[in-house]
């Protein structure tokens, strides 16, 4: 995060120098692009606030302890739900001293972070409808191959 | 500045979908798209309303007596200092990337008749960021928009989602260096792949919609950058 934070300060101090008109030129882009896309961001965060906030950790829990219904609960809470890394993964460690197979944490975690259900509405503002609906679902089919492969390999 | 922000292009998928619900109802059908198209406009504030409304709730009543209320106000808080540290240097290095680098250099190594290295460079380039999947976004609109064939923006979307370096000390540390070891070499062949089938499956000159900044960029090529719009074009 810092790094980023500071690459991007180093960048825009160097392309000031260089040309600033081209630099302001950039920032303009930049803000109107962020404008543009702000409503539908506000609405994904209070979203997946609300939707995290009413299912209860515990109840998560349990739903992906094992089991071929706890592959498939992972592959949809996967696609629907957005969670940072930091959250993400502590999850994944209960679920796996909970007994989750290696199956369901991978399905659960590539799910995750692949498919965005939820973040669906800003890619097709960005991306196009067809072109955000294809590359959802494919990368749900993708977790599914990553997940029956590594349960193979780490049986 | 002309436009009004989030309508660009009459992409309001509100009333798209509705006047493909009811195609035989002429009568209210274009009211209700309307009230469709406003509720599309309202319905991000209204969410936001509702769980800072849930978060007061919490805040004034005994704690722990309102858990939602507290959980949803804390979720919030979380995410949007996410979005606060991440977003806006990335949409500043998106736009410094569009003023500055020039349109035939990304043709020529991400574009479609690019070689195999082009995987390299976008994988690269995608793990070394952190961040939410929807900062990614931006970041595949410039590179699509200057001329990368669309399997490289996907490798770079699916790389950016999966193998990030400041994350896998949290995988190693959660679920053990095996787990992450090999969910990364699984996981890399197969969206590869995929990236390529999804190039396949779109129309060769599909495009996207991005953002109201194409327009714009059209304009400054002509001001600015004359010389890179003519040879691209």
């Amino acid at each position: 995060m810092t790094i980023l934070l500071a690459f991007t300060g180093f960048v825009l101090v160097v392309s000031f120098i260089a040309d600033r008109r081209r630099t302001l030129a950039g920032l303009i882009k930049a803000a109107r692009m962020f404008l543009t896309l702000l409503p539908v961001l506000v609405g994904l965060l209070a979203a997946v606030s609300l939707l995290l906030a009413a299912v209860p950790p515990d109840l998560l829990e349990r739903a992906l302890g094992g089991g071929v219904l706890s592959f498939i609960a992972a592959l949809f809470v996967g696609s629907v739900t957005l969670m940072p890394g930091f959250i993400a993964y502590p999850l994944a460690g209960v679920l796996k001293d909970n007994g989750a197979s290696v199956a369901v944490l991978a399905a659960f975690i590539t799910t995750l972070m692949m498919v965005g259900v939820l973040t669906l509405p800003l890619e097709i503002r960005m991306l196009g409808r067809r072109t955000a609906v294809l590359r959802n679902a494919l990368a749900f089919a993708g977790a599914v191959i990553v997940a029956v492969v590594m349960a193979l390999i780490l049986r | 500045m002309r436009d009004v922000p989030g309508r660009p292009g009459g992409g309001s998928p509100g009333t798209r979908l509705g006047a493909q619900r009811r195609p035989g109802k002429d009568g209210g059908c274009g009211g209700a798209a309307r009230a469709r198209h406003i509720f599309a406009i309202l319905l991000p504030w209204l969410l936001l309303a509702a769980t800072i409304g849930l978060w007061s709730v919490a805040a004034v009543s005994a704690p722990g007596a309102f858990e939602l209320g507290e959980r949803a106000g804390r979720n919030l808080l979380e995410f949007s200092l996410e979005m606060a540290l991440v977003l806006p240097a990335m949409f500043v290095l998106v736009g410094l990337f569009d003023v500055w680098v020039p349109r035939r250099l990304i043709e020529r190594h991400l574009g479609r008749d690019a070689g195999p290295l082009a995987i390299l460079w976008m994988v690269l380039l995608g793990m070394l960021q952190a961040g939410p999947l929807y900062a990614a976004f931006p970041v595949a609109v410039a590179l699509w928009r200057k001329g990368s064939a669309p399997r490289n923006v996907f490798i770079y979307l699916f790389s950016f989602s999966a193998i990030k370096i400041p994350m896998l000390t949290f995988e190693v540390g959660f679920l053990g260096w095996q787990f992450s070891l090999v969910r990364t070499a699984v996981t890399l062949p197969v969206f590869i792949g995929l990236a390529y089938l999804l190039e396949w499956l779109l129309p060769d000159d599909a495009t996207i919609p991005g953002a109201p900044v194409s327009a714009d960029s059209a304009g400054l090529d002509r001001r600015g950058m004359a010389h890179e719009g003519s040879v691209a074009g």
